[in-house]
């Protein structure tokens, strides 16, 4: 009896995940869907799903009208670059508060936590103006640095985390193994942080790749990135349903598929500490 | 060489002193055991020995020079951790071996050494494992492996016993004792447990409260302590401490007296008393007698006793082994 409802109970979830689970991937799938039609089927009523007439013109078009490839070359760059700065001033700050902390180690991580809780367009003006006088606005070097600075405090936390779950008995013994501080990072501390650097890398890569308020704000074209040239696709003339899904279907397909090929990786990364 | 001297070291988190001044001499070779109640300091003044923790004032002199401002790793000393502290993504090889790396030693010689370290310890057949597929024994080998691979001028070991169950323990206790003699280096070993402090070393060091107690020989411990607390945490069972009118006929502000030397008997001379419990382990008998306006007296007998609880005894001290402390906790001796 009890068997019988534990596989009721099975079901019940199964299809329930399952349905919750395509409703969170259905925007997407109908974004897939729709750059393959043809404009008039992308907005027809009622909404054709499957039994429509196939069609890559919009790709063709996209491609036509502007450079994907130039705009995927800048959201690597600065996807990239921002994450890789971020991480070479995340490493020593996170290993400092873990290790040798002090009693306002707390308040630092709690102001740099803070700075995420401000809506971003509350500096937009100062930071735009900013940019201006320094000639930093459509530059590629500007986007890195507001990226790297935007993700960097959750790129210190996430740091901090993991340099906590290493026991300090470790890295005391490698001192008294007589390693110097530069060969305890390289030796000790990297090789068994190389889980949560990996994640943490990941994860940034992706938020800053996704990262539209800043990219559209202050990149119009020679550093504007995928987001922008999504978002070129949705005013000037008129709507254009099946264009603009295929705009954002390239943009999002690298990635969709980097974000496949880690899931491991980042699910390990964002629990990891909360389920041991 | 391995002559370890502190002259008045002293320690201090903000405004808590942890260790209070501490004077003592460690000479080459010996095995010295710190000892002494949780939150006495022994660990902390491990730590600023192998430079772990930076000392608030006094000086640490290894082999006469004063090493305060020296990092842990160019002091020469190795540790052994109550954890293991063990590098998880090495191999057993890889942990022993990685002193010896980071001292920049050629290939061949490290190699050589791990193995007769690894042979030393009987962890040869576990060269390539790494930590987390070994027992709790391999694993604190490894980390004594680690410490004696490099040569140093002393170990300091830190409670490094107390995760293991009670019979690997005793094992293990005669292991660290056997391998420290036949090298020959000083060692400093962190215990709260007295029976390791009195097995193991050629010296003890009592401390309470970030301070020493005493500084001695086991046997000198047990038969001459210093004061009140080195002769109740010396011993086991505890020594009687008796006050009062009994103990100014000794001219004392308290006596104290071991269960082991007190005589006990049906009839006779001595202090009258009712058993509360009486513990018989085959090997000895321990009777926990309450003896009126005197106290609770413990005593102990060696062998079998045939007595049990609510028998009336009469107990009389050794008049030869009797301690007395005036009223600050002092050793009153003659």
């Amino acid at each position: 009896m009890a068997r019988i409802a534990t596989s009721r109970h099975v079901a019940v979830s199964t299809v329930a995940a399952w349905l919750v689970g395509f409703l969170i991937f259905f925007p997407i799938l109908w974004m897939v869907l729709a750059s393959f039609k043809t404009e008039l089927d992308a907005f027809a009523i009622p909404p054709k799903f499957l039994f429509f007439h196939w069609t890559t013109e919009n790709y063709a078009a996209v491609q036509e009208r502007s450079d994907y490839v130039h705009h995927a070359l800048n959201s690597i760059i600065v996807a990239g670059g921002s994450t890789l700065i971020a991480l070479l001033i995340a490493i020593p700050a996170a290993w400092s508060m873990a290790f040798s902390p002090t009693k306002r180690t707390k308040d630092v991580l709690l102001w740099m936590l803070s700075t995420k809780m401000m809506p971003p367009v509350g500096v937009l003006v100062p930071i735009y103006l900013i940019y201006r006088d320094f000639g930093l606005l459509d530059t590629l070097t500007g986007l890195v640095f507001i990226l790297c600075l935007g993700n960097l405090p959750i790129v210190i936390w996430m740091l901090f985390t993991y340099f906590k779950e290493i026991p300090k008995d470790i890295l005391e013994a490698a001192r008294m193994d007589g390693a110097t501080i530069g060969r305890e990072l390289v030796y000790v501390l990297t090789p068994m942080a190389v889980p949560g650097l990996a994640s943490t890398l990941l994860l940034n890569f992706i938020l800053a790749w996704n990262e539209a308020f800043w990219t559209l704000n202050l990149s119009t074209l020679e550093a504007a990135p995928l987001t922008v040239f999504i978002a070129s696709y949705s005013s000037p003339e008129g709507l254009f349903w099946a264009k603009l899904s295929a705009a954002s279907t390239l943009a999002i397909a690298p990635i969709l598929v980097l974000g496949w090929f880690s899931q491991r990786q980042l699910v390990r990364g964002l629990t990891f500490g909360a389920v041991k | 060489m391995g002559q370890i001297t502190l002259q008045n070291v002293q320690k201090s988190f903000g405004p808590v002193h942890i260790i209070k001044g501490a004077d003592l001499d460690i000479s080459d070779g010996s095995f010295v055991v710190f000892v002494g109640p949780s939150g006495c300091g022994k660990t902390t003044l491990l730590r600023l020995i192998a430079g772990l923790e930076d000392v608030s004032g006094g000086n640490i002199l290894i082999d006469g020079k004063n090493v305060v401002d020296v990092p842990p790793a160019k002091r020469g000393l190795s540790m052994v951790f109550q954890s293991y502290a063990l590098y998880p993504h090495m191999s057993v090889r890889g942990n022993i071996a990685f002193g010896l790396k980071m001292a920049g030693l050629p290939k061949a010689e490290i190699s050589r050494k791990v193995e007769a370290a690894a042979a030393t310890l009987n962890l040869t057949p576990y060269l390539d494992r790494k930590p987390r597929e070994l027992s709790g024994g391999q694993r604190q080998r490894v980390a004594i492996g680690r410490a004696i691979v490099r040569e140093p001028k002393a170990f300091l070991f830190d409670e490094p016993l107390s995760n293991l169950d009670a019979a690997l323990r005793v094992q293990m206790r005669l292991e660290v004792t056997r391998l420290q003699k036949q090298l020959g280096t000083t060692a400093i070993y962190v215990t709260h447990d007295q029976v390791e402090a009195m097995t193991m070393a050629d010296k003890i060091v009592v401390l309470n409260g970030g301070k020493i107690e005493q500084y001695g020989t086991p046997l000198e411990l047990y038969e001459k302590p210093a004061n009140l607390f080195v002769a109740g945490f010396i011993g086991s069972p505890k020594m009687n401490f008796i006050s009062g009118e009994v103990a100014g006929r000794h001219d004392a502000a308290t006596i104290g007296v071991r269960p082991e030397h007190l005589k006990i008997a049906r009839d006779g001379e001595g202090w009258p008393g009712n058993i509360m419990v009486a513990e018989h382990l085959g090997s000895d008998t321990f009777l926990y007698v309450d003896a009126g306006a005197i106290g609770p007296l413990t005593a102990r007998h060696v062998g079998e006793l045939d007595l049990s609880a609510g028998d009336r005894v009469l107990l009389s001290p050794d008049p030869g082994r009797l301690h007395r402390f005036d009223e600050t906790g002092k050793s009153l001796r003659a």
